[in-house]
C-alpha cells in the first residue's frame, strides 16, 4: 500500500510540474498536430488505409518521444534525482510514476490526434483504439526506463531515439498489424505481452539504472 | 555510525580520494575541511550513500530513511511551492504528523509567509533554508551537510547554528565547510583532506 502512495506522491509531483511549467504536453500536441496536416498535404491523391495507418504509428511513436526525451528534464536540471534516490521508497516506484505521467501526457495528445487522423485520413476501429492503448503502455514503460539511462549522459538527445526506436519496433509490428487486418487478437495478444515482459523487465532493474 | 577504513574514488583514470580513514560515532559531530578539488563533495556523497568508493570499504549503520543529505544542489522542484516539496518528500519518508512537522520547520527558518510561493521566485538564501527544512524533515541520524552555510545570509546561518546547537549529542553529523572556525565549537572532530 506505502508502494502505491509512493508512486501516487510522486505521479502527482510530475503532472504538477507539467501543469506549471507547460513544457511537454503543449509541445507533443503541436507536434502531432502538425504532422497530421504535413501527411495530409503531401500525400498525392487519397491515400490508402494501409498507407495511413503506417502514418498513424510513425506520428505515435514521435510524439511519444518527444514527451519521453524531456520526462526526466526537471530532475536532471534541478538534479533532483539524488533526493529521490535518497528516498527510502522502493526505486521502481520513481520509474512507474514517471511512466504514468508520460502515459497521461501521451493519451492527452492523443485524444488530439485520433479524431485529426479520422479527419484527414480515416476512421479508427475498436481494435485500433485497443492496440494505441496497449502500445502507449509499452511506448512509456520502455520510453521511460531508456531515458532515465540516457538522461545522464552528454549525448541524451542522441542516445534516447538510438535505443529506444529499435525497442519500439515490436510495438510497431504488434500495433500496425492489429490496426489493419481483420482478427487483431494475435497482434493485440503480442502487445499486451510486450507490455507486461518489458514492465516486469524494467520494475526490477530501474534500481541499476539510477544507482551510481 | 559510520566508519570508514582506505577509501578511494576514482572516476576513469582520475583519482579524487585516497586513502581516506573517517570513525564518527554515534552522536560525533565532524568537520571535513579541504582546498577546492580535495574530494569534500565526493567523500560526503559517498558517506550519503550516493556514490559508492572504488577502493576501500564503507560501513554505515543508518539505513537511507535515517541520512539527511544536503549538497551543492538543495533537491527540490523549482516549479513547486516550499509546501508542496515538503509534502513530497514527507510522504516519501514516511514523516509522522507530517503536516505539524513541515509548519514547524517553515516556521523556524522564516519559511511560513512563502509557503505558498513556487521555489523559482526564491532567493539563494531562501532556498538553501528550504533544503535544510528538506534535510531535517524526516528528523535523520545522520546529517550529511555540504557546505551548508553557503547562500545564508547572517540570520539564516544563525539559525542553522542554532538547529545544530540543538542537535549535537542527539545526532551523528558530518559537515564540509570552508569556515571551519564557524563550526569548531561544536565539533568533536575534523577531517582535513588536500589534494
Amino acid at each position: 500500500m506505502t508502494y502505491v502512495r509512493d508512486v501516487g506522491a510522486l505521479a502527482r509531483k510530475d503532472l504538477l510540474l507539467e501543469l506549471r511549467a507547460r513544457d511537454t504536453l503543449p509541445a507533443m500536441l503541436l507536434f502531432v498536430a502538425a504532422i497530421f496536416v504535413v501527411f495530409h498535404f503531401a500525400l498525392p491523391g487519397t491515400p490508402s488505409k494501409l498507407e495511413t495507418t503506417g502514418f498513424l504509428w510513425v506520428a505515435i511513436l514521435f510524439t511519444a518521444l518527444l514527451g519521453l526525451g524531456r520526462a526526466f528534464v526537471p530532475e536532471r536540471e534541478q538534479r533532483t534525482m539524488d533526493g529521490l534516490v535518497l528516498a527510502p521508497c522502493d526505486r521502481s516506484a520513481i520509474w512507474l510514476a514517471k511512466s504514468l505521467a508520460t502515459l497521461a501526457f501521451l493519451a492527452a495528445a492523443e485524444v488530439v490526434a485520433l479524431p485529426l487522423y479520422a479527419l484527414f485520413f480515416h476512421g479508427l476501429g475498436g481494435a485500433a483504439v485497443a492496440a494505441v492503448i496497449l502500445a502507449d503502455l509499452g511506448i512509456c514503460a520502455v520510453g521511460t526506463f531508456l531515458g532515465a539511462m540516457a538522461v545522464v549522459t552528454r549525448a541524451r538527445d542522441l542516445l534516447l531515439p538510438l535505443l529506444f526506436l529499435p525497442l519500439a519496433m515490436p510495438i510497431v509490428v504488434g500495433a500496425v498489424g492489429a490496426t489493419v487486418v481483420d482478427s487483431p487478437g494475435r497482434y493485440l495478444g503480442f502487445l499486451a505481452l510486450y507490455d507486461l515482459l518489458f514492465a516486469v523487465v524494467c520494475w526490477a532493474s530501474f534500481e541499476y539504472v539510477v544507482a551510481e | 555510525m559510520l566508519t570508514a577504513r582506505r577509501l578511494g574514488k576514482r572516476y576513469g583514470e582520475k583519482r579524487v580520494l585516497r586513502g581516506i580513514d573517517l570513525a564518527l560515532p554515534r552522536g560525533g559531530f565532524v568537520v571535513v575541511t579541504g582546498p577546492n578539488g580535495a574530494g569534500k563533495t565526493t567523500l560526503l556523497r559517498i558517506c550519503a550513500g550516493l556514490a559508492q568508493p572504488t577502493e576501500g570499504t564503507i560501513e554505515r549503520q543508518a539505513a537511507r530513511a535515517q541520512v539527511g543529505y544536503l549538497g551543492h544542489e538543495p533537491l527540490v522542484y523549482r516549479e513547486l511551492t516550499a509546501l508542496e516539496n515538503l509534502e513530497l518528500y514527507g510522504r516519501l519518508y514516511r514523516v509522522p504528523e507530517r503536516r505539524e512537522r513541515i509548519g514547524m520547520l517553515l516556521e523556524r527558518f522564516g519559511l511560513w509567509e512563502a509557503r505558498h510561493d513556487r521555489v523559482a521566485s526564491y532567493s539563494r538564501g531562501m532556498t538553501q533554508r528550504l533544503a535544510l527544512c528538506r534535510v531535517l524533515l524526516h528528523e535523520p541520524e545522520l546529517l550529511v551537510l555540504d557546505e551548508p552555510y553557503s547562500a545564508l545570509d547572517e540570520a539564516g546561518a544563525e539559525l542553522l547554528d542554532a538547529q545544530l546547537a540543538e542537535l549535537r549529542g542527539e545526532r551523528t553529523c558530518l559537515l564540509a565547510t570552508h569556515d571551519p572556525a564557524h563550526v569548531r565549537p561544536l565539533a568533536s572532530g575534523a577531517l582535513a583532506l588536500s589534494t
